[in-house]
């Protein structure tokens, strides 16, 4: 934050410099870069092969296009603030940009729990699990044995009788099959009996194989998933290509594409596993008509705010209080003190709420028992002292952020300014006011504002405090009092209902996300009109 | 001053840059390194030059029991399998969405209540035990049927029951009243709590307190024909569930103060292990710290409230086949005639510590007297239900739960609110 102010002073004096030293480059420089460049293309070509091995053509051609530019970029002269832009750039798309156009994207499907994947792995799948095993039919020993390139399944029936087929030719008596030690037939005549790694080095062809049982189709079908045991199966669905519909073979109800990524049938029941398709707006439709979702929104948003905006104060106010107290120079100890004051930084907030919320238990928790003397404080039950106690943790895990950064800024703000205004005799109070504190802002504005925007979506706290509870009587949905906008939208795509909807989280995500940066950028703006009063 | 910190903070901020920039490149090889590694196993060249590798996901909790058996069966066959080893609350939600982009494992080790959802989007296979099932306990082969295909080969059973610390009583109780008083009894005699069962503060536990509420004729879903879970037919609503709501709320923190939301499972467990309870509503899990303590810990078959068996929810861990396993033949063989000797159960009872599924291998472990009382609980219980729509009932039902032992609202209403709520959210 300090680096804000002298951003434009460093451009113009370093460039230069810079280039004074650059002709001929320091030797540890070069061997730096060429070892460098070396790792990262190294790395690159490895992965560029893995992806041609793979068949990936579209990721292929676009890592290509960066490794090339990456080349490009280091190797030339000139283009001095590419080379420092890069590596911040290429990171920035693939971890930003790429997420949140994904996301974007995923806003407009019905991703979710039976829409997981494509047609054809829908349509795979319902075949797979369509095959029933025909009851009580009997389990079968098999040899997988092959002639001419052609693999058959040599099937030894539970009464002793050997017969052999394979996909679309059925079972036929084999004479003089060769018969193992265990009754089973593991060996016929012309045909050779493949091992049990050969069947490994085959093995995708041997599970595809479907030997009919007889030449007619509704006795059904042997299959292998092992190798050594077959049994009959029929499906109970079949699927028609032609027509893209299943049928169900013993009521003969047909499922046809009902147009949302699964198969429907005329009485509207549909198939459990069904596919990804694009929904258009429907997402977004429903984050705003849905009624259980409406009622509460309004309540949430304002927590969501008063939270975030309360965060921000708390936190800031109580950073700047105890940075302005240990700036102090006479203090001794400073260093013990500000290194105690900076441990909450250094625990993991996901920590920091589940022993918070281990204090706070009303009856057994530190907090009850031993600073109220056993007081029945219901601490994270009652909506208001939830909502105060999830403010309290946060503000207890946040104040050391802003107290390192006000210290930083403190110790950074001129003293001339500071000495001038005490000859002008003003009090300290005014000098904080009107001196310190806007110069302070100039800097940690920005930091402000990002605190905001990561407060409004702080998960953690929340959930791992109260979970969002307790819950409101006024609605059928898991919402409660100390819920944001972010564990709301979690609850609603991934908690409740018949399971995970990635779609409408995507598209309350990305309304959040407007939000956020709707606020930001104006108050973005807001800062730059600050910093231009004061330089 | 500006121009007098320009040297020093230009140096730092560089040296910063570089920095943040060599971390960043190790998290993004490190990230591209994993996935690589995954791709790998999954090409087809190496299957052909004959050295098969499965991949098998498994979490840190079930992993120990699987080492040996891996490590075993490498030797036997030859085919390799690389465990991975990933967090629980994930595993099964990697699985689901890396399955379709051909990433994911051959194999995936959890609890059966995982099937619905494995089906709904997809990413199973069904695996046919074939005369196998016989050998298996019933309840574990039905946990692993749904919708009439089996998916899953079975390896333990889990289920709750009732520590009794036989220091402090004696004589086992057969109904929750009798188990009550011997509680009350108790504490006139100087324990700190009639009764421990661990609750979540936020959820409530409706997992723990399931018995009581079969016992009282109250299931969560009724079954069709087949002897799966229907749900369209949610039991919750059935004329019993006000009955049982009284009951919860006479129990709770305004009543009998048996039910207690502040203890949370940890709590529960300590007060347990000092001795401070006769009875600890639980699972075997906290059976061996329990004696580590000195307590001299018996397990009860669980009391009835009402004039039905009281069920708990068994939970069956099991291994699953991915639909898109490049080899299933390797998996299956694996799976379905290995996993289910029963020298290889009885290797994972002794490497994991749970139950085994095989009949013949928990004859053998049931020879612990512990092992033995929970399976006999075990064998009365009732598969969690598997459907994707036992997500829909969790929260509300926790959440009334949880207020009713609060003592807040009226029984019949709240849980008449309840089931309204969880009818809506399983229609939508």
């Amino acid at each position: 934050m300090v680096d804000q102010l002298d951003t434009p002073v460093r451009s113009r004096t370093s460039a230069p410099q810079k280039k004074t030293r650059r002709s001929p480059d320091s030797t540890a420089g070069l061997l730096a870069k060429i070892l460098l460049l070396g790792l990262t293309d190294a790395f690159a070509v490895y992965v560029l092969m893995a992806l041609f091995m793979n068949e990936k053509w579209l990721i292929l051609a676009v890592a290509t296009a960066v490794t090339v530019l990456i080349n490009w970029i280091y190797l030339r002269r000139g283009g001095l603030p590419a080379k420092y832009l890069a590596p911040g750039v290429l990171f920035l798309l693939v971890f930003q940009v790429f997420v949140v156009v994904y996301s974007g994207y995923v806003a407009f499907t019905n991703y979710g729990d039976g829409h997981n994947s494509t047609k054809e792995d829908a349509i795979s799948s319902i075949s797979m699990s369509a095959q029933k095993r025909v009851p009580d039919s009997p389990a079968y020993q098999v040899s997988v044995v092959e002639k001419d390139d052609v693999l058959s399944l040599l099937v030894t029936d539970p009464d002793g009788g050997v017969r052999i087929g394979t996909t679309g030719e059925p079972l036929e008596d084999v004479e003089d099959a060769e018969i193992g030690g265990t009754g089973k037939a593991v060996g016929a005549d012309g045909y050779r009996t493949l091992n049990f790694n050969e069947l490994l080095s085959v093995q995708q062809e041997i599970t595809a194989i479907k030997v009919p049982l007889s030449e007619d189709l509704d006795d059904g079908i042997l299959q292998t998933a092992d190798g050594s045991n077959a049994y009959v199966f029929k499906p109970v669905l079949v699927y028609d290509e032609a027509a893209d519909t299943f049928t169900d073979t013993e009521t003969g109800v047909v499922y046809a594409d009902g147009g949302e990524g699964s198969y429907v049938s005329d009485s509207g029941e549909r198939l459990p596993t069904g596919w990804k398709v694009g929904v258009g707006f429907e997402n977004f439709e429903r984050a705003f008509t849905d009624p259980d979702l409406r009622g509460p929104l309004v309540s949430v948003i304002l927590w969501t705010f008063t939270f975030a905006l309360g965060s921000v104060l708390l936190c800031f106010g109580l950073g700047l209080f105890l940075a302005l107290t240990f700036n102090h120079p006479n203090l001794r100890g400073k260093k013990i003190y500000r290194t105690i004051m900076i441990l909450p930084y250094a625990f993991p907030a996901f920590l920091a709420g589940l022993v918070w919320s281990g204090m706070l238990n009303q009856e057994f928790g530190f907090i009850n028992e031993t600073l109220f003397g056993g007081a029945d404080i219901p601490w994270l039950t009652d909506p208001w002292l939830a909502k105060f106690s999830v403010l309290l943790v946060n503000t207890w895990l946040g104040f050391p952020y802003m107290f390192l950064v006000c210290t930083g800024a403190l110790q950074s703000l001129p003293d001339d300014v500071n000495e001038a205004a005490r000859m002008d005799g003003a009090s300290a109070w005014r000098i904080f006011r009107s001196i310190k504190l806007p110069l302070l802002l100039v800097s940690t504005a920005p930091l402000l504002i990002s605190t905001f925007a990561f407060n409004f979506n702080n998960f953690n706290v929340i959930f791992m405090l109260t979970g969002g509870g307790p819950r409101f009587s006024d609605t059928n949905m898991d919402i409660g009092a100390t819920d944001l906008l972010i564990t709301l939208v979690y609850k609603v795509a991934f908690g409740q209902g018949s399971g995970r909807d990635y779609g409408l989280a995507s598209a309350l995500a990305v309304i959040i996300f407007i939000i956020v940066a709707v606020i930001s950028a104006v108050s973005f703006r807001q800062t730059k009109a600050l910093e231009e009063v004061n330089s | 001053m500006k121009v007098h910190t320009t040297g020093t903070t230009a140096f730092g901020r560089r040296s910063f840059a570089l920095g943040a920039v060599s971390v960043t490149a190790a998290l993004v090889l490190s990230a591209c390194g994993g996935g690589d590694a995954a791709e790998s196993s999954d090409s087809t060249d190496l299957a052909s030059a004959g050295a098969t590798t499965l991949t098998m996901w498994v979490d840190a909790e079930r992993s120990p029991a699987l080492t040996d058996v891996t490590a075993r069966f490498k030797e036997d066959t030859g085919i390799e399998i690389k465990l991975v080893t990933k967090d629980f609350e994930q595993v099964s939600d990697d699985f689901i969405t890396q399955v379709p982009t051909g990433k994911g494992p051959d194999l995936i080790v959890g609890p059966h209540d995982w099937l619905g959802k494995f089906v709904q989007n997809g990413v199973i296979a069904p695996i046919e035990l074939g005369d196998k099932a016989a050998e298996f306990q019933e309840s574990s082969v039905a946990a692993m049927t749904y919708e009439g295909s089996t998916y899953g080969v079975p390896y333990s059973i889990e289920n709750i029951g009732l520590l009794r610390n036989a220091d402090l009583v004696p004589e086992p109780a057969t109904t929750m009243d009798e188990v009550i008083a011997n509680g009350k009894a108790a504490v006139e005699n100087g324990a700190e709590f009639p009764f421990l069962v661990g609750m979540d503060p936020k959820q409530g536990d409706p997992y723990h307190l399931y018995p009581f509420q079969t016992s009282m004729g109250v299931p969560v879903f009724g079954t069709d024909e087949n002897g799966g879970y229907d749900a369209s037919k949610l039991e919750l609503g059935n004329e019993n569930g006000a009955a049982f709501a009284a009951k919860v709320k006479e129990w709770g923190e305004g009543g009998a103060g048996i039910l207690n939301s502040n203890i949370t499972a940890d709590i529960a467990k300590e007060k347990f292990n000092a001795g401070a309870s006769p009875y600890f509503l639980t699972g075997p899990w906290n059976v061996p710290l329990a004696q580590e303590a000195g307590i001299n810990v018996v397990v009860d078959p669980l009391p009835t409230a009402g004039d039905q068996p009281a069920q708990p929810f068994i939970g069956v861990n099991g291994f699953f086949i991915s639909s898109k396993s490049q080899n299933s033949l390797a998996a299956t063989e694996f799976a379905l005639n290995y996993l289910t000797t029963e020298a290889v159960q009885d290797a994972m009872f002794e490497g994991g510590g749970r139950p085994p599924a095989l009949t013949a291998s928990f004859e053998k472990a049931a020879e612990d007297p512990i092992v033995e009382a929970f399976g006999k609980i075990g064998a009365d219980g009732v598969p969690m239900p598997a459907i994707p729509e036992m997500g829909a009932v969790w929260a509300d039902w926790g959440g009334t739960e949880l207020a009713l032992i609060k003592g807040q609202g009226d029984p019949a209403e709240s849980w008449a609110k309840m089931v309204s709520n969880v009818e809506a959210k399983i229609a939508k």
